[in-house]
């Protein structure tokens, strides 16, 4: 006997990464009764950057500055690549909703509409890519500029090196320099992490100010100040300006590695907006089984380890990332789809799965594994048919992309979960 | 330089020669063309034999085995966990070979016990439900990384030195003695020139390279076996197939993991030794008929080492035919100082590295007796941070817990990199992943270097050790490094791993690029 509640909505958005928010967000501002399962995901380790198209052909690594001539040339020699499946105009509208969403809801971001802009990593080395938080436009600046620039550290904060930044980009931007301060607070404190806790410190006025007074005598010729990105939760922006009021220079954010507080503010970003739109989120939820319903609906079962809930849904969108999300999985022979066990193109077998050289320009053919899909991203079965009316697939678990290497993660996920929820509606009626 | 033994290579064979000759008052310099065990002594199953896998085979390598790992259980304790082994048999396995084990054990003197399978599986529960017959032996597992950490240290003390990175690119001769040998820093380019009153060839699989550059040739086969290190440790003993030897036929215990290996694969060129995934898949095919859990569990990397074997000529299979040694006197190639020690196994190194010593004390009219069959090796900053689980245990002991974690997999603080980065500085070396990576547990647990690759390379330029965009070609060759291990393993849980790791390092931060 079934004791799990029932849920009725027309759409059901599996995954919590980039490409399931992207897709709960279109999705709420259309107006299509939505839920949403997973626990919070890829978003979480986002840097913060957007990418948008990057490289290509990967091995020749050819960085594109013009990321729209990126994608021209990239269908034209990959034409199963999922952005040829989408209009280049719908890609610039859902970027433009997108965008505007995030200024809304005061995490800003900065683009140049026409190309791509450079920005440093926490390696050190400096990344191409389509739109930063607005907390690193001064970086982009700086960089350009070669400006005398500090780049400054906290004391106990490990994954952050200031030093290796500014010793890595020595040759390209002389004027750089490192110094390691103390983080407000933390003077007792053996080891910092760069997430909530030291964002959430900063937003404390009290704590600004300590910290403007343990930086402002190391700024002396900079004329710009970066810093990991810990600049409050919420209110980043008004928090670096305040910074640069007291200091006197523009200050701005370098991505840390993951899990990071852009990525953080991102997923927030994202899950009070829906939250708002009525979306409901089952986030300690992951969907056990699928059935067919009548006329092509699907009835979902999910929960925990058993069954809770009962979902009946018009469509879904498997957003269920890759490897590492969960949507598809690997056992010593083959790559599969966890959920409905679609088709996976993928290589022969494991011996090609991976290049023996873990950086080789030619990118892990394992990582163009994935889903195939039709025009409107609905997965193919094995007969080269849509496996059912209504389901779609977007984000990185599609075939035919290597987003790590290509530089088109957030992109990729924006431009299918836009197409796929456009999709939905118009097969919906 | 000048020196009295110049001894080429730094592996078990070659660090426990220098100490021995060190203890003995002969000068030396060992010439390492990586790091310490960089070939067959640090890609083993770290096995101290009993003697028991070779009764069938060599009663003499089964003696040798018998008394060195007796004598090292107590003389370097600090290096070996006596684990105790089993030797099982599985239905449908040679029921000759089983019924005749015990008494070729008690033939060549090695003590052996017959276990009831239930006893058995009490003893170790992952065994198969398929036992049909299990002995215990007195089987331990040794960390070679500790152990010739210890003994290039204590050499070190007692004067010698150690040259890593530095390869020899050629030898001087005059008349029937070899002169000097010109070294060549691989790191630096720079070009080093030793004479030497004696030279010992310890190169393992290389001593045929080493040799020939000075127009000696050694008929060599290569044998190259392959390993998996698993997530967790699945048994309390050392877990061998009551066969003969053969594929996938041990595990043993590895501190916190276990080693299931290996494979045996005859290769041409030493060029490029990985693990395939060929040979994983068989390993782990073979290993499950002992523990069916090996089946299912994570693995965490796979590696190889080659195993260097004078070709007799037999038509033994290299399992079997890798246990001897032989100490080749060159004088019988016209070169009065020069002799090549191939190495055979990790269990008899030290009785490897005596005889050695021995030739080369006769011809310096050195005296002294050898010193390493009643000294205890010392346990020294050196090696500590080799053992698994010590990062851990430490960091709550030592108060580590006032420091930054580099290591989270393993546990390793700020002081525990800065006393391994001193104990590369002490061997005249280069702190650097690689390098640190050897000496301690980092980059070793399940993330491969994802976390504390990046940790510990900003460390080391926060500490100033690091500068220019050198620590980007740094990670580029440790993760290259681990990837070739990771590789074969990459399926379920070590996929995951791996996708982080290319997220982090390309997708967000281009080092592909």
């Amino acid at each position: 006997m079934s004791t799990s509640k029932a849920i009725e909505c027309q759409l059901a958005i599996i995954g919590r990464g980039m490409a399931g928010m992207a897709s709960a967000f279109y999705a709420a501002r259309r107006g299509i009764s939505t839920i949403s399962i997973g626990i919070t995901g890829g978003t979480i380790f986002a840097s913060g950057f957007l990418d948008l198209m990057g490289v290509h052909p990967i091995e020749e690594k050819k960085s594109w500055y013009d990321p729209w001539a990126a994608i021209d040339d990239l269908i034209r020699d990959i034409p199963h690549h999922p952005y040829a499946r989408v209009k280049k105009k719908d890609i610039r509208d859902a970027f433009e909703e997108m965008l505007s969403f995030l200024k809304e809801a005061n995490l800003p971001y900065y683009r140049c509409k026409e190309h791509n802009i450079e920005m440093i990593t926490p390696l050190g080395t400096v990344k191409r890519t389509y739109c930063v938080p607005h907390t690193m436009v001064n970086g982009v600046r700086a960089l350009k500029k070669k400006c005398p620039c500090l780049i400054v550290g906290f004391r106990g904060l490990t994954d952050f090196s200031a030093h290796q930044i500014v010793a890595t980009l020595q040759e390209k931007w002389p004027d750089l320099r490192a110094t390691i301060i103390s983080f407000p607070n933390a003077d007792h404190v053996s080891e910092l992490f760069p997430g909530e806790i030291m964002a959430q410190t900063l937003e404390l006025s009290n704590n600004q100010k300590k910290l403007i007074r343990a930086l402002s005598p190391h700024v002396k010729d900079a004329q710009a100040v970066g810093m990991p990105a810990i600049l409050g939760m919420h209110r980043s922006q008004e928090i670096a300006g305040e910074l640069e009021d007291k200091i006197g220079v523009p200050v701005f954010e370098i991505p840390t590695m993951p899990v990071s507080v852009p990525g953080l503010r991102l997923n927030d970003a994202f899950a009070q907006h829906l939250s708002l739109k009525g979306i409901k989120h089952y986030s300690q939820s992951r969907v056990l089984k699928v059935t067919n319903g009548p006329k092509g609906s699907f009835v979902l079962s999910i929960g925990n380890r058993k069954p809770e809930y009962t979902v009946r849904a018009n469509g879904i969108i498997l957003a269920s990332g890759r490897f590492g999300g969960g949507g598809l999985y690997a056992d010593r022979q083959r790559i599969r789809e966890s959920l409905f066990d679609l088709p996976v193109c993928q290589p022969r077998d494991r011996n090609t799965w991976h290049c023996e050289n873990f950086l080789d320009s030619r990118g892990h053919p394992a990582n163009r594994a994935g889903l195939e899909v039709d025009d409107l991203f609905r997965p193919l079965d094995s007969t080269g048919q849509p496996a059912f009316e209504r389901l779609f697939a977007v984000g990185s678990i599609l075939a035919h992309q290597d987003w790590m290497r290509m530089k088109c993660g957030s992109g990729l996920a924006i431009a299918t979960a836009y197409a796929a929820v456009n999709a939905f509606l118009r097969l919906n009626g | 330089m000048e020196t009295q033994v110049l001894i080429i290579g730094g592996g078990a064979t070659g660090t426990g020669l220098a100490r021995d000759l060190a203890l003995r008052g002969v000068r030396c310099i060992v010439a390492e063309r990586g790091d310490i065990n960089a070939g067959a002594s640090g890609a083993n199953h770290g096995l101290l034999h009993s003697g028991a896998r070779y009764v069938s085979t060599d009663p003499t390598v089964t003696k040798e085995c018998q008394e060195e790992s007796e004598l090292l259980k107590k003389l370097a304790p600090h290096c070996i966990e006596n684990t105790g082994g089993l030797f099982v048999a599985f239905e449908g396995d040679d029921e000759k070979y089983v019924a005749d084990f015990p008494h070729l054990c008690s033939r060549c003197g090695i003590p052996v016990r017959a276990l009831d399978i239930k006893d058995a599986h009490e003893l170790e529960p992952a065994l198969s439900k398929d036992l049909i017959a299990a002995y215990a032996v007195e089987d331990a597992t040794i960390d070679p990384f500790k152990l010739s950490l210890e003994n290039i240290s204590q050499a070190q003390q007692h004067g010698t030195t150690l040259l890593c990175h530095n390869k020899v690119v050629g030898f001087k001769k005059s008349g029937n003695r070899i002169r000097a040998a010109s070294l060549l820093n691989t790191k630096t380019g720079k070009e080093t020139i030793v004479e030497a009153e004696q030279v010992v060839n310890a190169a393992g699989a290389w001593v045929r390279e080493v040799a020939a550059l000075v127009g000696v040739s050694i008929d060599m086969l290569y044998s190259k076996g392959s390993l998996l290190v698993t997530d967790n440790r699945l048994t309390k003993r050392v877990i061998n197939r009551l066969r003969r030897p053969s594929d996938g036929d041990i595990l043993v215990p590895g501190g916190t993991a276990s080693i299931l290996g290996t494979t045996s694969v005859r290769i041409k060129s030493l060029d490029r030794i990985i693990p395939t995934i060929e040979e994983v898949d068989l390993i782990v095919n073979e290993g499950a008929t002992m523990l069916p859990i090996l089946e299912t569990t994570r693995y965490i990397r796979a590696y190889a080492g080659v195993r260097p074997l004078i070709n007799t000529q037999s038509e033994i299979d290299d399992h079997s035919m890798s246990r001897r040694f032989a100490l080749l006197d060159h004088a019988q190639n016209g070169l009065e100082n020069f002799a090549t020690i191939p190495g055979g196994k990790l269990t008899t190194y030290r009785y490897m590295a005596e005889k050695t010593a021995d030739l080369i004390c006769q011809r310096l009219k050195v005296a002294s007796p050898c010193l390493t069959r009643t000294e205890p090796l010392p346990c020294t900053q050196a090696g500590r941070w080799t053992e698994p689980g010590l990062g851990p245990r430490q960091w709550v002991k030592e108060k580590h817990t006032s420091e930054p974690l580099l290591c989270e997999c393993e546990m390793l603080s700020t002081s525990v990199i800065d006393s391994v980065i001193r104990s590369i500085q002490k061997q005249n070396g280069t702190p650097n992943l690689n390098a640190i990576g050897l000496r301690s547990r980092m980059g070793k647990g399940p993330c491969q270097g994802t976390s504390c690759g990046v940790r510990v390379v900003g460390y080391l330029y926060e500490k100033g050790l690091l500068d220019s965009d050198h620590g980007l070609t740094n990670l580029k060759e440790f993760l290259c490094g681990r990837w070739i291990g990771e590789r074969p393993v990459l399926w379920d849980g070590q996929l995951i791993q791996a996708e982080l790791k290319e997220v982090l390092y390309c997708g967000l931060s281009n080092l592909e690029l």
